[in-house]
C-alpha cells in the first residue's frame, strides 16, 4: 500500500539556518530541522507523543515568526511552521548557542552525574546532547537535590529520581499512547518527580515502552538493570514471536547471550512500541528444562541419544506407521519451518493430515481458513487500512490482550479522529474503555447472529472492517456469516490470529485442505504442479484436521504423530491429548521439556528463534525478518533442518530436496505460484440457536455459559523466567452481572467456582456490567485458580465457594 | 489629596454590612446588569471595549478585547472564569473586593457571561482565604434568590449559574491555562498555547478568564457609560483602580484611585514613610515587577510610564522599603517564594530558582564568592523569556533589578552578612512575643544539604495581621 502522496498546496516553506525547507502545514519547527539534518537538543520532544514544551532545551531563534517580526526564544518541539519563517539553530546563532547550553547546565545541576554506574551510559540524550550542547563545565558549586534510590513503579520498572529530567515522555506516554494513566508528576517545583499513586503500581501491557523512551537513566527494568553496558551489545533486527503482530524488534545480545529487546521503530506495524510480553518475555528457551540432544524413550525412559540414533529410531517409526500419520506443527514457528512440515506432511508421510491449529478448533474454522486462504483478491487488511477504517467492528478479539499493536493502532484512531470501535463481547473490557469501543454485549456463541443483525441494519457499510480472533472459531455460523458477507456485500475483514506463527503456517499450507501458496488440495492442476517441484506425488485423500487426529491417534487408528510447539493444555480436550501422545508413537520437535516430550518415543532438540532466521507472517499477510542472533546454539538445528535429516535418514530425501534450511526453504516458497488455483468453498454453517435454556441444577448451582479469552499474560510457557514481567499481570477475577451473582448469592469480592466436569476454576467475583447467565475467566490465567476445561460458548456450572 | 480618591468599587466598603445585596442594591448595583440585558450581547462588548478598561490581572489586556474574541460560531458552550486566585506578594485588592463588596463581581461575572454567551461562571478563589470564600458563596446564595442568578434574570430570559471552585493554594493556578487545568481537577500547570483559552479553554470549551477586578469594573461601566469611565485615567490606562500599598508606610491599604496617578501622590495617600526613615525601594505592581527607587517617584501609575521607567504596572500593589531594608534578604525571600511555588514542569524556572536561591543564601550570609553576582546575573539571563510560563519573567525581574539599583550590597555579601549591613530587627514595624518555633519537619523524600550558613538564630518578629472580621 502506498502512502497519499502530500499535495504541494499542503507543504510549508521555511527557512533554518539559512536553508529552504518544505515540510507538511501543522508541522512543527523540530521536525522541519530534522529534515535538513540539523541537530536540535530535546528530551520532552517525541514524534508520536503530544508537544509538552517542558525541558525547553529545543529552543530556537525565531527571527521572522512569518509575519514580519521576530519572536522571542521559542521551543522547536511546539513552534508551528509557517511559510517564511525564519529559525536559528545554535548552528548558525550564538543566541541559540546560548540558550541551549544554558539549559543543558540547569539539566545537570540536579543531576548525579552517575554515568559510570548508569545503564543508560553510552546510549543516553543527555549524555550525548551535554556533550554536543552544553557547556564544558558546570559551574554549580551547591547542594544537589537526592532522593532515596530506585523507587518501584512496579515490578518491572524502576525510577531513580534523582536521574530524572521531569521531559514527562513516560506520564504522558502512558496516558496518551497505552491509555494507562498511572504515572503523574508529584509534588512541585525543585521538588517534582515522577510516581505512581499510592498503592498503585504502574501495571501496565506496555510499560517497558517508557523505560525506553526516558532520555536518561531514570526509568530502568528489573530485568535489564545492570546487565550490561551498550557498547558490549550486538543488535540484530528481527521480528516478536509473541503474537501475530508481527513488532519489529532490536535484539541486543552480549556474548550471544539475549540481554533485552527494544521495540524497533516501523510506522506501518508498531510505531515505536511494542507490549512488554514482546519486550520481555525471551528467557523461556534458557531455562533448565533446555532440550540439547535427541531422547529416545527406552521402556518408560527417555535417555538422551547421538541425533543419527535418535533419526534411525524415527524413522523407522515413521516408516513403520506408513501414512497412518498426523503431523501437529503449532502456532508459532517461522514461516520456513511451517513450510517444512507442510511438505513432510504431504511428499515424505504422503497424506493430508496436518494442522498448525494448536487449540479449540471447528470444522467451520477449517473450512473458512480455506476459503480465505485460497481466495482470490484477498484484499488484505494491515494497519494502515485501520488508520483508514471510518467503522471498526471487533469479534471475538480483545486486541489490548491478543493482539496488543491493534489495540494502539485502534487507540490512537479513536483519539486522534474519533474512529468508532464496536466490540461484540461479553462485557466491555478494559481494553474496550481505552479504545472509547461501543458494546454490542453478546453471550459467547451467538455472535453471528449480532454481527447479521448489524450488516441487516446496514450497520456494516464500506470502510467498515470487521477484525476476528481466535476464538471465532468456537462461535457457531461466524466465520460464514462473514465469508458471506465479504463475498455478497463486500465486506472487509480480517483474521488475527494469536499466535505468530499462525499466518505464516496457513500460506504454507498447514491445513489438511490447504496446500501451500494459497492451493486447494481439490485443486488438481496446482498439486500436479507442486508433484513435479517436490518430486513427489500429493495425496488426493482429505487429511484429519487437530481434533480428529488426536482422536483417531486416541482410539488406534492413527500410528504416529510427529508434533511441533503443541501444548495439550491449549488444545479443547487435554485429556484425549495426553491419551493420543501416549498411544500413538510420537516425534516431538521441541526446545524444551514438555508434556509432549515426556510421552514422545523420539525428541529432537530445535533452535530457539534467536539461533535462526526465518519469516513470520502477520496478521496482514506481511513477512516480516527474524534475524540470527545467536549463531553459536547448543541445539543449531531449525526445525526444518531436523524434517530434512529426518527425510533422508527414511530415504526420502528427494521428497525434501533443497530444503535443508530456512534460507531454502523460503526459495522454494517463492517458487510458488501464489493462489492462482481455484478457490475453496466457503463455510455454510448456521448460527447458533440465540438463547439456551436455563437450568437451574438444584439451590447453588446454576448452568451458565463461559465468556473467556488468554490475557496478553497468562499462563502461558513462554512467560518462564520473566518473572518480573509476570508479576505485573493482571490479577485474576471472575466475572458475572449482578443478576447473575444474586442467582447463587454472590457478591463482589466473594469466591465462586466454575466447574465442567472433572476440571473448575476457582477465583474472587468481580460485579460486572455484563450480559446475565454469563460468567468471564481469564482462560488459562497465572494464577492458582485451578484450569477449566472448557471453551468460551460452553456450558459450564456456577456455585458459590471453592472447589469441592 | 483625598480629591484623589475615586471610591468606585470601594464606595460601600465602609458600610455596615457591605457585602449584602440590599446593601449593594442601595447604592446602584445590579442597574449595570439591567441595562446590559436590554442590550445586545455585541453591544454590551462594545461598550466595554469603549470604556477601555484594561485587565487587572497584571498584564493589562483590553477586558472589551478579550471578550470579543469568544468564537461565536463554536458550537461548545462557553464559559467565564473569574480568576480570584490572587496571590502575588504585595497584591491585595482581589480578596477584600470579594470579601467587602462581593456582588460587584457576580454581577460583573453575569454581565461578561451575557456578552459572550456563556451560561455558567466559575469563580476561583483561592483556598486560603476562608473567611472570603463564605461571603462570595452568601452573596451567590443570594443572588439565587433575587432571580439574578438562575434561569430567566430580571426576566430578560438569559440564564445563568455561577460556581465558586476553591483553590488548592499554588501561586501558579493564578496563571489563566494552569487555573483551568485546577479546575478541571488536575494537577495546576501551565498549558501549551495555542489553543488559547479563548478557542479551548476550559473543557476545550471557549472561555473567558477574568481578573476579580476587571469584571467587578464592568458594571459601573454599564450603569455609568464607557465616556463616564474613559474620563478618568490616561488615554491609553482609562479608569480608577484599586491600588494596594504596603511595607514602611504609616496607612498601608486599598486606595481606590485613577490611573495614572504618580508613585508620590501614592505614597502621600498612604500617609509617607514611617517617620524617621527614608525611602528605600518600592515594587510598583507586586514582587513579579522589577524594583523601583525613590528617582521614580514621579512616574505616573500607567502601563505606558512604568513601562517606560523599566518596570510594570502589574497588579498596581506597590510594597514600600525604607532605609532599613536589606534588598539581598529581600530579594531571597522572594525568590524563595518563587522557588516554593514553581510548578516544575520547565527547566529553567525549576533550577534556576533553585540555583539562585542557594547563591542569595550564601550572598546574605556574606559567603558570597568573587563571580557570584555575575552568575546570577548570568543565570537569570538564562531563565528570562525562556520558561513555559511567565512565573520565572517574576523573580528574574526582582532579582536583576535589584542588582541594577544595589549592586553594592550585593557586594557586600563576599564578606558581610547582610544582618550584620542592616539589622533585621530595625526594619520591622510592631514587635510581639512569639514563641518558640515549632521543630522544623524535613521533608520525607527531598534531601536537600542545608544551606552554607544557616541564618543565626534570633527572636523573630511578625507584622500584626487583623482580618475585617469574617461574619458572613
Amino acid at each position: 500500500m502506498s502512502e497519499p502522496s502530500v499535495e504541494a498546496t499542503d507543504l510549508v516553506t521555511l527557512t533554518i539556518d539559512g536553508t529552504d525547507v518544505s515540510v507538511p502545514k501543522g508541522e512543527m519547527v523540530i521536525r522541519a530541522a530534522e529534515q535538513l539534518g540539523v541537530a536540535v537538543p530535546r528530551f520532552c520532544d517525541h514524534p508520536l507523543l503530544d508537544p509538552v514544551a517542558a525541558c525547553r532545551a529545543c529552543l530556537v531563534d525565531v527571527l521572522d515568526a512569518g509575519n514580519g517580526r521576530p519572536m522571542k526564544p521559542q521551543p522547536a518541539c511546539a513552534l508551528e511552521v509557517a511559510p517564511g519563517m525564519k529559525i536559528a539553530t545554535a548552528a548558525s546563532s550564538q543566541v541559540a548557542r546560548d540558550m541551549q547550553s544554558g539549559i543543558l547546565e540547569f539539566l545537570l545541576i540536579n543531576h548525579p552525574l552517575d554515568c559510570p554506574m548508569c545503564d543508560k551510559a553510552g546510549e543516553c540524550p543527555l549524555q550525548n546532547q551535554a556533550v554536543s550542547h552544553g557547556p564544558l563545565e558546570s559551574r554549580y558549586d551547591g547542594a544537589k537535590r537526592r532522593f532515596p534510590k530506585s523507587l518501584p513503579l512496579s515490578a518491572l520498572v524502576l525510577l531513580d529520581r534523582e536521574r530524572c529530567v521531569l521531559c514527562q515522555r513516560c506520564t504522558r506516554f502512558s496516558e496518551q499512547i497505552s491509555g494507562d494513566p498511572l504515572l503523574a508528576l508529584v509534588e512541585r517545583g525543585a521538588k517534582s518527580q515522577i510516581g505512581a499513586g499510592p498503592g498503585c503500581a504502574y501495571d501496565s501491557y506496555f510499560s517497558g515502552n517508557v523505560v525506553q523512551i526516558c532520555p536518561v537513566g531514570a526509568l530502568t527494568s528489573a530485568d535489564y538493570r545492570f546487565q550490561a553496558r551498550p557498547v558490549d551489545l550486538a543488535s540484530t533486527p528481527t521480528t516478536c514471536e509473541n503474537c501475530a503482530a508481527g513488532c519489529a524488534l532490536r535484539t541486543d545480545a552480549r556474548h550471544y547471550a539475549v540481554k533485552r529487546r527494544l521495540a524497533a521503530p516501523d510506522p506501518s506495524v508498531n510505531d515505536d512500541w511494542n507490549c512488554d510480553k514482546g519486550r520481555f518475555a525471551f528467557r523461556s528457551g534458557h531455562l533448565d528444562d533446555r532440550l540439547t540432544t535427541p531422547l529416545i524413550r527406552r521402556g518408560t525412559r527417555l535417555e538422551p541419544a547421538s541425533w543419527p540414533e535418535a533419526l534411525d529410531a524415527a524413522a523407522q517409526g515413521l516408516m513403520k506407521a506408513r501414512r497412518s500419520v498426523g503431523v501437529l506443527p503449532g502456532g508459532r514457528l517461522t514461516h520456513e519451518n511451517a513450510l517444512a512440515y507442510s511438505r513432510f506432511a504431504r511428499a515424505v508421510v504422503g497424506n493430508n493430515n496436518i494442522d498448525f491449529r494448536a487449540r479449540a478448533i471447528s470444522e467451520e474454522e477449517t473450512t473458512f481458513l480455506t476459503w480465505l486462504a485460497t481466495r482470490k483478491n484477498p484484499d488484505w487488511v494491515d494497519y494502515r487500512a485501520l488508520d483508514a477504517a471510518k467503522q471498526v467492528v471487533l469479534v471475538c478479539l480483545e486486541p489490548e490482550d491478543e493482539c496488543p499493536m491493534i489495540f494502539l493502532r485502534l487507540r490512537k484512531a479513536w483519539r486522534r479522529r474519533g474512529l468508532p470501535v464496536t466490540t461484540i463481547a461479553a462485557y466491555a473490557s478494559r481494553g474496550s474503555h481505552k479504545m472509547g469501543a461501543r458494546l454490542r454485549a453478546t453471550r459467547p456463541g451467538t455472535e453471528a447472529s449480532v454481527l447479521r443483525g448489524m450488516a441487516d441494519a446496514g450497520q456494516l457499510d464500506a470502510g467498515t472492517i470487521v477484525l476476528l480472533g481466535e476464538r471465532a472459531a468456537l462461535a457457531p455460523g461466524l466465520l460464514s456469516e462473514v465469508a458471506r458477507l465479504a463475498d455478497d456485500a463486500g465486506l472487509r475483514f480480517a483474521w488475527v490470529p494469536r499466535r505468530a506463527g499462525e499466518m505464516g503456517a496457513l500460506q504454507a499450507g498447514c491445513l489438511p485442505g490447504l496446500l501451500p501458496a494459497g492451493h486447494s488440495v481439490a485443486d488438481d492442476k496446482a498439486k500436479i504442479e507442486l508433484a513435479a517441484m517436490w518430486h513427489m506425488p500429493i495425496p488426493d485423500s482429505p487429511g484429519l484436521d487437530t481434533q480428529a487426529m488426536l482422536e483417531a491417534a486416541a482410539a488406534g487408528s492413527l500410528s504416529a504423530l510427529l508434533v511441533g510447539g503443541v501444548e495439550p493444555a491449549d488444545l479443547r480436550d487435554p485429556a484425549l491429548a495426553h491419551r493420543a501422545f501416549g498411544k500413538a508413537y510420537t516425534i516431538s520437535l521441541e526446545q524444551r521439556v514438555s508434556e509432549v516430550t515426556q510421552l514422545a518415543d523420539v525428541v529432537f532438540p530445535v533452535a530457539l528463534l534467536e539461533e535462526q532466521e526465518g519469516t513470520f507472517v502477520n496478521w496482514t499477510a506481511e513477512a516480516r525478518s527474524v534475524g540470527l542472533v545467536n549463531p553459536q546454539a547448543v541445539a543449531p538445528m531449525p526445525d526444518v533442518r531436523v524434517l530434512s535429516a529426518l527425510a533422508r535418514a527414511m530415504g526420502k530425501q528427494v521428497a525434501m530436496r533443497n530444503m535443508r534450511n530456512p534460507a531454502q526453504a523460503r526459495a522454494i516458497y517463492a517458487e510458488l505460484d501464489v493462489r492462482r488455483g481455484i478457490p475453496a468453498p466457503r463455510p455454510s454453517v448456521r448460527p447458533g440457536p440465540a438463547d439456551v435454556p436455563r437450568l437451574v441444577l438444584d439451590k447453588d448451582v446454576i448452568e451458565v455459559t463461559l465468556a473467556g479469552w488468554r490475557q496478553l499474560l497468562d499462563g502461558s510457557r513462554c512467560l518462564d523466567g520473566a518473572d518480573a514481567l509476570v508479576a505485573t499481570a493482571p490479577a485474576p477475577v471472575m466475572r458475572l452481572s449482578a443478576v447473575t451473582a444474586a442467582k447463587v448469592g454472590l457478591s463482589a469480592g466473594a469466591v465462586a467456582t466454575l466447574s465442567a466436569g472433572d476440571s473448575t476454576w476457582t477465583g474472587p467475583v468481580e460485579i460486572t456490567s455484563m450480559v446475565d447467565d454469563v460468567v468471564w475467566i481469564p482462560l488459562r490465567s497465572v494464577s492458582e485458580c485451578g484450569r477449566l476445561d472448557a471453551q468460551p460458548g460452553d456450558r459450564v456450572r456456577l456455585g458459590a465457594g471453592g472447589a469441592a | 489629596m483625598t480629591d484623589t480618591l475615586t471610591p468606585i468599587l470601594t464606595e460601600t466598603w465602609d458600610l455596615p454590612q457591605s457585602w449584602r445585596l440590599a446593601t449593594y442594591r442601595n447604592h446602584g448595583g445590579y442597574t449595570g446588569l439591567r441595562r446590559a440585558l436590554a442590550m445586545r450581547p455585541g453591544a454590551v462588548i462594545d461598550e466595554v471595549k469603549a470604556s477601555g478598561l484594561r485587565g487587572r490581572g497584571g498584564a493589562g489586556f483590553p477586558t472589551g478585547l478579550k471578550w470579543s474574541f469568544i468564537p461565536q460560531d463554536n458550537p461548545n458552550p462557553k464559559y467565564v472564569v473569574v480568576n480570584g486566585d490572587e496571590s502575588e506578594p504585595g497584591t491585595c485588592k482581589d480578596i477584600p473586593l470579594l470579601m467587602a463588596c462581593p456582588h460587584a463581581v457576580v454581577e460583573g461575572a453575569i454581565i461578561a457571561c451575557y456578552a459572550v454567551g456563556a451560561h455558567r461562571a466559575f469563580l476561583y478563589v483561592r483556598g486560603e482565604v476562608v473567611h472570603v470564600i463564605r461571603r462570595v458563596r452568601a452573596a451567590v446564595d443570594e443572588a439565587y434568590k433575587a432571580g439574578l442568578l438562575g434561569k430567566d434574570i430580571l426576566g430578560s430570559g438569559f440564564s445563568c449559574d455561577i460556581t465558586v471552585h476553591v483553590g488548592a493554594g499554588a501561586y501558579i493556578c493564578g496563571e489563566e491555562t494552569a487555573l483551568l487545568d485546577s479546575l478541571e481537577g488536575r494537577r495546576g500547570q501551565p498549558r501549551l498555547r495555542p489553543p488559547f483559552p479563548a478557542v479551548a479553554g476550559l473543557y476545550a470549551c471557549p472561555t473567558v478568564v477574568n481578573n476579580v477586578e476587571s469584571l467587578a469594573s464592568v458594571p459601573s461601566i454599564l450603569k455609568n457609560g464607557a465616556a463616564w469611565y474613559t474620563s478618568m485615567g490616561t488615554e491609553k490606562s482609562p479608569g480608577a483602580t484599586i491600588y494596594s500599598v504596603s511595607g514602611h508606610v504609616v496607612t498601608p491599604g486599598q486606595f481606590e484611585a485613577p490611573l495614572g496617578i504618580t508613585f508620590r501622590t501614592l505614597l502621600e495617600l498612604a500617609g509617607g514613610v514611617r517617620t524617621g526613615h527614608q525611602l528605600k525601594f518600592f515594587t510598583p505592581g507586586g514582587s513579579s515587577t522589577p524594583i523601583l527607587t525613590a528617582e521614580h517617584l514621579d512616574v505616573p501609575l500607567d502601563y505606558e510610564s512604568v513601562a517606560a521607567a523599566g518596570s510594570m504596572l502589574g497588579t498596581k500593589a506597590m510594597q514600600v522599603f525604607d532605609d532599613t531594608v536589606s534588598v539581598v534578604r529581600t530579594t531571597l525571600r522572594w525568590v524563595q517564594f518563587y522557588q516554593h511555588e514553581s510548578c516544575g514542569k520547565c527547566t529553567p524556572c525549576r533550577e534556576g530558582s533553585y540555583w539562585l536561591v542557594q547563591l542569595l543564601k550564601r550572598l546574605e550570609a556574606g559567603q558570597g564568592q568573587e563571580g557570584d553576582i555575575e552568575k546570577i546575573l548570568d543565570i537569570c539571563h538564562q531563565v528570562g523569556g525562556r520558561s513555559f510560563c511567565t512565573l520565572a519573567d517574576g523573580f528574574v525581574a526582582c532579582v536583576t533589578s535589584a542588582i541594577e539599583h544595589f549592586r553594592p550590597e550585593f557586594e557586600a555579601g563576599y564578606h558581610t552578612p547582610a544582618w550584620e549591613l542592616l539589622p533585621y530587627e530595625r526594619s520591622a514595624k510592631f514587635t510581639v512575643a512569639v514563641p518558640e518555633p515549632a521543630p522544623v519537619i524535613a521533608p520525607a523524600i527531598v534531601e536537600v544539604a542545608p544551606a552554607p550558613a544557616p541564618e543565626p538564630a534570633k527572636p523573630r518578629r511578625l507584622g500584626r495581621r487583623r482580618g475585617k472580621g469574617d461574619a458572613a
